[in-house]
């Protein structure tokens, strides 16, 4: 990718293949050429990336937060507060972007901190595609060269005539003679990467949604009186929706603040919804999530996701059904995250860590059980723990076990229960077994003990018992 | 309206077991229990804010139901269950026991964990099928209690589980509460985590009632191998019931509890038995 910089033709962008050949952005095409003969060189369409960028955020609007805004030429901000935990958690959601965008061929780097400074840093010159600044990387911040504080390219040559190389050096040094030789950008870019000065930036804005605005004339703060707006907004967003026919899957809510930071709080529903109380609630209940600061001045809500509605008919002959779960669905999603809210659906597999599959609140009924008669303990250990046990080989229950340091006593057994390893799962599950032991104890106690392999074979399994389940 | 102080007063001679009847005449006997029966119908109703239809589901097991005020456990309020003995770290029959009663009802089921140790397939076979329980993963305690009072406020569940350690005095009125506008069934599981945490579980809530379940050794067979499961249920405490303590077979696959049969031939509970079939 090449552009004009001046009078000569310079390479402004290149990808991994180039750069191993050790081609760098700012080499001119020239000596690249006479380096690599054959090279491919494309021109570079400032405008088309432009474009391109403004779809991708687009793209992350209606995928990840409601605030988005573009950091040209390559780079977005995503202002995720808040919006993690519906993906579960930071570190889930950017792994999630970035493996998205490689799948659509973007080769990307995500960076998430506390300010868009360390987060453009981060982003750029951390070790790792995927960073999540916690205190440790914070302190690592320091580190950096000092192309990561978004200076100029003459700045940066000139302080590293200077001897400065890494942001460490320049946050030591007295700010007022940098000030005065080189301008107070340096001294700006430093606080604003350790959160001493705030950074608002213009979220782009979606089109062809439905978006209802209310400006007001003194700034507001209190959370009553933000909750009725709120309510407001949600009465005339729903007015438009049910004009539309459309209901709402996901809300963005932005608060603008009279500094000009916008804050945003998005939720989701399980199900179109029009009903402006329900969806007021939602919004209310993650009011707390924002910092009103001075005051906010104008407050923006869009249905950044909406479905058509199929409306039903209410029998009154029919008998009285109980209010339909949807709502409170929504509403502990929103408060825990779609993924912590979940049912459960049989897996046809013996093994009975893989007997169990999550699936979506709301799925569609599975009516298919687990069998009836099989024995399965009502509390599963997140993974079996190993016991001391004396135990007659080849298939008799243990005559006494050692668990969490008490040793009790087996009063009654049954078993074995046979259980094959998987081997179109793994390889090394193709010859193991494991042999299952319901166990009563001289208290009353009921465990779910198993061996390790057949009792006669070594490739069967280690022959140690384990502890993998308690019945009632 | 008299203040509730005035209204528990009220209860006190009423619920006494021998009532003075100060009723000069001699009315026949069972005309004199009727009004008891109802006046006590009353003074419940006066209690708990003119609410008169009051849903209760029996357990099936004649000794249980005869003990427990309405015949049964009561919905639209809130109940605690506690793993007894060296199960209260797990409280594995607890929660079959919740299970059990769940599944004698009708409809969906909030299930809220701070561990997700619970296995499904063990539920089911308790009858309480897959398709009815909603899992919530809470990460802590304080998590957990709001989201039951979500369910429970909600109205359109049968009943909200919650796992929880602690179950404070504030909460547990917001959570009875919720459940008795709603008409929903609250079950809290208290299960602990460290040793000391389970000293507070003997502080006053406002719970309905209080249950202890703690694993027996199973039926014994005439062959080798474990028996049916067999539990001591405790009702520790219920508001308008003295405490009783039960040796019973845990739930089958339609999560009913039994008597266990060589208990159930002894001349006392065929009485017992024979009187209630008459009662009804």
């Amino acid at each position: 990718m090449s552009g004009r910089d001046g009078a000569a033709r310079a390479i402004q962008a290149a990808d991994l293949h180039a750069r191993r050949l050790g081609l760098h952005p700012g080499l001119p095409i020239a000596q690249a050429r006479a380096r690599i003969p054959g090279l491919h060189v494309l021109d570079a369409d400032p405008k088309a990336d432009h474009a391109a960028l403004a779809q991708l955020a687009a793209w992350c609007l209606k995928r990840y937060s409601p605030v988005v805004a573009l950091d040209p030429p390559d780079g977005l901000w995503i202002d995720a507060t808040g919006a993690g935990h519906l993906f579960g958690g930071d570190r889930a959601m950017l792994d999630d972007l970035v493996r998205r965008l490689d799948r659509s061929g973007i080769a990307a780097r995500a960076a998430m901190a506390d300010t868009p400074g360390a987060a453009h840093a981060l982003a750029r010159h951390g070790y790792q595609q995927v960073t999540i600044a916690d205190r440790q990387v914070k302190e690592a911040l320091g580190v950096l060269p000092i192309a990561a504080l978004r200076l100029p390219v003459d700045l940066v040559l000139a302080l590293r005539k200077l001897g400065f190389t890494q942001i460490g050096d320049l946050a030591r040094t007295a700010r007022a003679p940098l000030a005065l030789r080189f301008g107070p950008l340096i001294g700006r870019r430093l606080d604003q990467m350790f959160g001493h000065e705030p950074e608002p930036f213009e979220p782009v804005a979606p089109t062809e949604l439905v978006r209802v605005e209310r400006v007001f004339a003194e700034p507001i703060g209190a959370p009553e009186t933000l909750q009725r707006q709120i309510g407001l907004l949600a009465d005339a967003l729903c007015a438009t929706l049910r004009h539309r026919a459309l209901g709402a899957r996901r809300l963005d809510l932005l608060f603008h603040r009279v500094d000009a930071v916008v804050s945003g709080i998005r939720i989701g529903t399980v199900a179109p919804s029009q009903d402006p109380c329900h969806l007021a609630r939602l919004l209310a209940g993650r009011l707390e999530t924002i910092d009103p600061g001075f005051g906010v001045e104008r407050m923006t809500l869009t249905a950044s996701l909406a479905e058509p509605v199929i409306l039903r008919q209410a029998s009154s002959l029919a008998a009285e059904a109980l209010p339909e779960i949807t709502s409170l669905i929504d509403t502990l999603a929103n408060r825990l995250g779609a993924v912590r809210l979940y049912r459960v659906a049989p897996i046809e597999s013996d093994l009975p860590e893989r007997a169990v599959a999550k699936v979506a609140a709301l799925a569609p009924a599975q009516t298919a059980s687990w069998p009836a008669l099989l024995l399965r303990p009502i509390r599963l250990l997140a993974a079996p723990e190993p016991v001391d046990a004396l135990a007659a080989l080849p298939d008799h229950p243990p005559r006494w076990f050692v668990w969490r340091g008490i040793r009790r006593e087996v009063v009654r057994a049954d078993g074995p229960e046979r259980v094959f390893g998987e081997w179109w799962q793994a390889d090394a599950e193709r010859h193991s077994v494991r042999d299952y032991f319901q166990v009563e104890d001289q208290m009353g106690a009921r465990l779910w003990l198993f061996r390790s392999g057949d009792g006669q074979d070594p490739a069967t399994g280690s022959m140690r018992w384990y502890l993998h389940g308690l019945f009632a | 309206m008299a203040p509730a102080s005035e209204l528990r007063l009220l209860t006190f001679p009423a619920a006494a077991p021998t009532p003075v009847q100060p009723n000069a005449g001699h009315p026949p006997a069972s005309a004199r229990a009727q009004t008891v029966a109802k006046l006590r119908t009353r003074i419940r109703q006066m209690e708990r804010g003119e609410r008169s239809c009051q849903a209760v589901l029996p357990f099936g097991v004649a000794a249980l139901d005869q003990r427990l005020p309405e015949g049964g456990l009561r919905l639209g309020a809130l109940h605690e269950v506690i793993g007894g003995g060296n199960d209260g770290a797990y409280a594995a029959a607890a929660a079959l026991f919740a299970a059990g009663i769940l599944a004698r009802l009708e409809g969906p089921v909030l299930w809220c964990l701070t561990y997700p140790d619970l296995f499904a397939p063990a539920l089911a076979a308790a009858g309480l099928h897959p398709d009815r329980v909603i899992y919530a993963e809470a990460g802590d305690e304080t998590a957990i209690l709001q989201v039951m009072e979500e369910g429970l406020r909600h109205g359109g569940l049968a009943g909200v589980v919650g796992e929880t350690a602690k179950l404070p005095m504030t909460a547990s009125r917001r959570l009875q509460l919720a459940a008795e506008t709603s008409g929903g069934l609250g079950l809290v599981l208290r299960r602990w985590r460290h040793a000391e945490t389970a000293a507070r579980f003997d502080q006053p809530n406002a719970a309905v009632s209080r249950w202890r379940i703690s694993t027996l050794p199973s039926a014994p067979l005439p062959v080798a191998g474990v028996g049916r499961a067999r539990w001591q249920v405790e009702l520790v405490r219920c508001r308008g019931a003295k405490p009783g303590s039960w040796e019973l077979e845990a739930c089958d696959v339609q999560g009913r509890l039994a008597v266990p049969a060589e208990l159930a031939d002894r001349p006392a509970a065929a009485a017992d038995g024979q009187h209630r079939a008459a009662a009804g």
